[in-house]
């Protein structure tokens, strides 16, 4: 239950959504961008997020695009995570996709909602990191498409009035073997301890984490260390670990320690599944 | 004709079309005015001043009520304001209410309430709170109005101590060839019922106080606003509808206290306070922790000869029904086993914690679970089979509970027979552990369990039964449906009685406490009992009155004369007889004279013999029959990452007579998963300051379809004598092993002792490679 | 530029046309229960958490808590209110896949639409689609037996 009020808007096309954006920030609204709903819905109730007025862009086709485009597959913002998980364009998303919130949620909660909310997971960006994807963003000065990877510092840097509208996925690497995991505190639905995704190219494991620190990443030293065949498995996992960015999450999940213990091991997991050439 | 068989709860078709009305379902009448809660961000402040100016202001504020001037409360001692006044002593204590048109301005107007706190040091543990020089939590503590069987410490943040002193316990183990020290705890948790406490309050000009509520004691609401605030009981009428879980959770009275409150600011009208999710978790009252030593002495064949146990209750800021939980786990502190020398000590400690009320089995899984890891280390120390243990040392018959009743046929289940069909059951002589494979493991945990209930001596139960002209009958009882089907076992006793078609027999759902009977509360797996025996006397009354009737019309004795089937018949020629809808409200004769008149059947039943305990030994008669469970579990753990999955869970319980096979089923398998729930994740979790960090159902997570075992479940049927057909209570056993039985199963998995709650796999892990690794 | 104030909405509920008149901001499980009188959707948590709110909007499970009803206009909304004599209603009263019932109108409705979407499902869909509700009354073994039934019963008529 929303304890304030906003008004609703839910404009047609990309165009309609920037003006109108614009015209309401410049009437104080603090207008924001509105996918499913879910977040803006439950941290309204709890006074976390505060605003006069909400941007629906479901109806924005290209922001419901699932569709494939000179050998890309083009991922809509607006997509649920229910309807990508059914359409499974992309296997490693699709498994990441499934293990967030649960199924009913999914049907409501969009992909780029979970990647540009509050809520730090974001664990549908980690297949993101490892395909190389590119975004595609709108905003005031029009639409503009970048690697992704490269305007993720923590979290995707939005300018004011923008909003994601699509990703981008060369289809070839969608098909790629590929590596998940969730491992939470206990049980199958919740917040994650630690979420691994991980594809192989060429011979060389990406991987990209969620839930050890308080944003996902993709590290190049972590790859760095996971596809030095010089060295061990053993000692390149540590060695992978340490390359951790800081601050390790020590929370209600979980103790920084044991997260540090399940990383290992499904690091492990992950280099013996994607078939690394040497026995583990 | 109707008892022992699955009859489908009156109330089916209403729940699976979404037509049953709880509480906050009823139509929002125009004018209805919305309370909502503010709550200390503290665990431990003093109050030094409070602003209301500015949420009085706000559109459509009608009330703020504070806590000045209001009477202390508590059901065994009085030691808590219902809105915190100069101090607040747990997270989440409510030190405001306000008032408003709608719910939405109600929550607006609660964030402009100013409130400024001295925050004080907050104190986290029982055994925290009892160290030296811990912060005392009611400095008053001698000066609050108690009950005769209360006894805190004052000086101390003791509210209560139960003492069990029976036989000599050191002559007990001077007799031991073994003494075997265990230690356990877990913190306190929560009911989450899905369905969250609401309460609405309206007081007409006439002067009556018409309240509705989601709780397990609509009768007690009464009382305890005359208790308290000096209403007449004649004139609180309590509605309280089907209720949504409860648990244990919705037995004491506090939202109704507040809804009383706000009404009373505003005039009488009527004001409805219905809890968030955060607000029910932790404002209302929760599950109550436990830390606990258990020392047993023990000959080398593993016969039980003393036991010495302390429990530290951790009961939260105030002691309301949490001193009742600490006492019933002494009650039966040992477990279901013969032990002539017990020493206990059970202490109900102040936290600057939620606090705590009865949560399913009311002390029970938490004895149980310390008493039965215990058993198993014992078990180990001696390398004896820990189901040999329990099954040498079962109590029966004959033998005295750790508050010297005598055991009887009738008064305590089989414990032996259970624990024989359960090592049936589990296959426990094929295997206990076994490694699967490098990783993996399987193992087996068992533990035994039993339950007698610690209510009023008092406590008493009535019930009406009023004809239909089609000669169908409505059973009128106190007792509320908050789940467990209650309400259609006694209408499947009164079929019985009555010989008539259970589907004639209907069931008045809600309560309205000026025309339904008085049930004590529905809690203590006593509801059965006791209105099935007071639904057994009236039905015996209603018989006796029909009979009189038909007695004239058939000019015969009422002692030749049967009711069944519908029918009041001559019992040596059944063709002779009158149907019932022709006698239910009087006869008319041919000629227009009339007799007789509305039958309606009385009947009430009380607790026979039931006695307080002595301060000094503990000993005296707290409830009228034990009912005993044995129960286990398989796992696979894995020893690689320590997850595991719970494979099966077993119970035998013993039922004395099963009245509704399915819902007694139901009924087993739900408390099972609640108890493997409570033990494998449940829990709060605590800052430094006792804030409690997870008070959602996001990060607060039970078990959910899919992390389901396979229940295998059994009944044995030893008769309680005065119970309607057999029956004893069941309501809660299932629950009352699991915790220790899952522990005792991962203990053996992982090789090492596990005696904290929750049961996650970082636990064990700690505890296998050493506490090295900080936890929060 | 609008202002926010109250919006009437013409919702399609339970095949119905109903009018209201309610805060953009308001979500759909409060619109049904004080607004229509529609109580079977019950709020749990207000969080998306517990799953007793779920109603079906186009056929599909949504937590009605964290759905704006404005958002629902143009759409099928379905209730529990709106079942009639649905066999996984019926597979609920005969396994006993309830006790205190609050849980069930929303499991009732997950279940539903699993059924007349998946009549095939699997135990993997079975579980990730039900793993969206909380019960604290039952084991789930029961509930279990009757979505199962209904299923077999269904994969059945559609297979004949």
């Amino acid at each position: 239950m929303v304890p304030f009020d906003f008004a609703y808007y839910r404009p047609q096309s990309i165009a309609e959504a920037t003006a109108l954006f614009a015209a309401l920030e410049r009437d104080g609204k603090r207008p924001l961008y509105y996918g499913g709903g879910t977040e803006i819905i439950t941290l309204s109730r709890l006074n976390l997020v505060r605003t006069a007025a909400v941007i629906d862009i479901k109806s924005i086709p290209e922001c419901r695009s699932l569709d494939v485009d000179n050998g890309s597959l083009v991922l809509g913002a607006a997509l649920s995570l229910g309807e990508l998980e059914e359409a499974n364009p992309f296997p490693l998303l699709t498994k990441a996709a499934r293990e967030v919130a649960d199924r009913t949620a999914r049907n409501q909660i969009t992909l780029g909602g979970n990647i540009c909310g509050q809520i730090f997971y974001r664990e549908t960006a980690l297949p993101l990191f490892v395909a190389e994807a590119d975004v595609i963003i709108a905003g005031p000065y029009g639409i503009r498409q970048c690697r992704f990877l490269d305007l993720f510092h923590q979290q995707l840097q939005l300018g004011r009035g923008e909003f994601v509208v699509q990703f981008k996925v060369d289809r070839a690497t969608a098909t790629l073997p590929h590596f998940h995991r969730k491992r939470r505190k206990q049980g199958e639905v919740g917040y994650p301890l630690v979420t691994i995704a991980a594809l192989k190219k060429d011979g060389t494991v990406r991987v990209a984490l969620s839930g050890i620190c308080p944003f996902p990443f993709r590290s190049a030293d972590v790859e760095a260390h996971l596809n030095d065949r010089n060295r061990p498995v053993g000692e390149r996992i540590q060695a992978a670990v340490d390359a951790f960015p800081r601050p390790i999450l020590h929370d209600i999940e979980g103790s920084a320690d044991y997260r540090l213990f399940v990383a290992a091991q499904l690091l492990e997991d992950m280099l013996r599944e994607l078939g690394d050439g040497e026995t583990v | 004709m109707a008892v022992g068989k699955s009859i489908i709860r009156k109330e089916a078709w209403d729940k699976v079309a979404g037509r049953a009305k709880y509480t906050n379902d009823f139509k929002k009448e125009q004018g209805m005015l919305h309370a909502a809660l503010v709550t200390s961000p503290y665990a431990h402040a003093r109050i030094l001043s409070l602003d209301a100016r500015r949420a009085l202001a706000a559109p459509g504020v009608r009330a703020v009520v504070t806590g000045e001037g209001l009477p202390l409360t508590g059901e065994d001692m009085r030691d808590r304001p219902p809105i915190a006044f100069d101090k607040v002593r747990y997270y989440g204590e409510v030190v405001a209410v306000v008032v408003a048109d709608t719910l939405v301005q109600a929550e607006q107007a609660a964030r402009l309430v100013r409130v400024a706190y001295e925050p004080l040091p907050a104190v986290g543990s029982p055994r925290e709170a009892l160290k030296e020089g811990a912060p005392l939590l009611h400095e008053h503590l001698d000066r609050y109005e108690k009950n005769k069987t209360t006894y805190p410490e004052p000086g101390t943040n003791v509210a209560h101590r139960t003492k069990i002193r029976k036989g000599n316990i050191e002559q007990g183990f001077a007799e031991s060839d073994v003494i075997v020290e265990t230690s356990v705890s877990f913190a306190p948790s929560d009911h989450i019922a899905m369905e969250t406490r609401c309460a609405t309050a309206e007081i007409w000009p006439d002067g009556m106080i018409h309240i509705s509520a989601s709780s397990q004691s609509p009768f007690m609401i009464k009382k305890l606003l005359h208790t308290y605030f000096g209403e007449e009981t004649g004139k609180v009428i309590v509605h309280t509808p089907l209720v949504g879980g409860a648990y244990g959770g919705k037995a004491p009275v506090q939202l109704e206290l507040l809804a009383y409150l706000a009404s009373k600011a505003v005039g009488g009208r009527k004001v409805s306070v219905w809890n968030n999710r955060e607000c029910d978790m932790v404002t209302s009252p929760v599950h109550i922790g436990l830390e606990a030593t258990v020392k047993i002495g023990a000959t080398k064949e593993g016969l039980f000869k003393a036991m010495e146990i302390l429990f530290l209750f951790d009961g939260g800021a105030y002691s309301d029904k949490a001193i009742d939980v600490s006492r019933a786990a002494a009650v039966d502190c040992t477990g279901p086993y013969r032990v002539d020398h017990v020493w206990c000590d059970s202490l109900c400690v102040y936290t600057n914690r939620p606090y705590a009320t009865p949560f399913r089995s009311f002390g029970h899984c938490e004895q149980a679970f310390a008493v039965e890891r215990a058993i198993d280390e014992l078990a180990r120390t001696l390398q004896l089979d820990p189901w040999d243990v329990r099954r040498k040392n079962a109590i029966r018959p004959g033998h005295t509970t750790p508050t010297q009743v005598r055991l009887t046929k009738s008064n305590v289940g089989n414990i032996s027979a259970c624990l024989d069909r359960l090592r049936e059951l589990m296959r426990w002589d094929e295997w206990q552990r076994v490694e699967v494979d490098a990783y993996t493991v399987r193992a087996k945990g068992i533990s035994s369990g039993w339950k007698t209930s610690t209510i009023d001596t008092d406590a008493s139960s009535g019930v009406i039964l009023t004809f239909n002209s089609d000669g169908s009958v409505n059973v009128i009882s106190g007792v509320v449906e908050i789940g467990t089907g209650t309400k259609t076992v006694l209408a499947q006793i009164v079929a019985e009685r009555l010989k008539m078609d259970v589907d004639c027999v209907h069931v008045k759902m809600d309560i309205d406490t000026q025309t339904t009977p008085e049930h004590w509360k529905t809690v203590a797996s006593r509801g059965t009992f006791m209105a099935g025996r007071a639904a057994l006397a009236a039905a015996d009354d209603a018989i006796r009155q029909l009979k009189d009737i038909a007695a004239c019309v058939l000019r015969a004795s009422p002692d030749d004369l049967e009711v069944g089937f519908g029918r009041v018949f001559l019992r040596d020629d059944p063709a002779i007889f009158l149907p019932i809808k022709d006698i239910a409200y009087g006869y008319k004769f041919p000629n227009g004279n009339a007799i007789g008149g509305q039958v309606i059947g009385r009947g009430h039943y009380i607790l026979r013999h039931l006695t307080p305990l002595d301060p000094e030994t503990g000993a005296g008669k707290p409830g009228p029959e034990w009912g005993v469970c044995a129960e286990g579990v398989e796992i696979e753990f894995n020893r690689r990452d320590y997850t595991y999955r719970i494979v099966k869970a077993y119970a035998v319980i013993d039922a004395g007579k099963v009245l509704n096979p399915k819902a007694a089923l139901g009924q087993a398998m739900g408390a099972m998963s609640m108890g493997l729930s409570f033990a494998s994740r449940e829990g709060f979790l605590f800052d430094n300051e006792q804030r409690v960090l997870n008070p959602q159902l996001r990060t607060y997570r039970p078990i959910r379809f899919g992390e389901h075992p396979e229940y295998i479940v059994e009944f044995v049927e030893t008769p309680q004598i005065d119970a309607p057909y057999g029956a004893r209570g069941i309501g809660e056993h299932g629950l009352i092993g699991m915790p220790a039985a899952l522990a005792n199963a991962l203990s053996l998995a992982a090789g090492v002792p596990l005696n904290e709650l929750p049961l996650v796999p970082e636990l064990i892990w700690r505890t296998q490679e050493g506490d090295s690794y900080g936890s929060v | 530029m609008e202002e926010t104030t109250k919006r009437e909405l013409v919702l399609h509920v339970n095949g119905e046309q109903r009018s209201i008149v309610t805060r953009q901001a308001e979500t759909l499980l409060f619109v049904l229960r004080d607004g229509l009188g529609l109580t079977g959707a019950k709020p749990g948590c207000l969080n998306g958490d517990c799953g007793a709110c779920t109603v079906l909007v186009d056929g599909t499970p949504i937590k009605s808590c964290m759905m704006l009803a404005i958002e629902t206009v143009g759409k099928e909304i379905t209730t529990i209110e709106g079942l009639d004599d649905a066999p996984i209603q019926h597979a609920f009263v005969r396994h006993f896949a309830f006790q205190c019932g609050y849980c069930t109108p929303g499991f009732i409705m997950n279940a539903h639409a699993l059924i007349e979407r998946h009549p095939g499902a699997d135990q993997a869909t079975i579980q990730e689609w039900l793993e969206s509700n909380i019960c604290r009354c039952t084991s789930y073994q029961e509930i279990e037996a009757a979505v199962k039934e209904a299923l077999a019963a269904k994969k059945a008529k559609t297979d004949s």
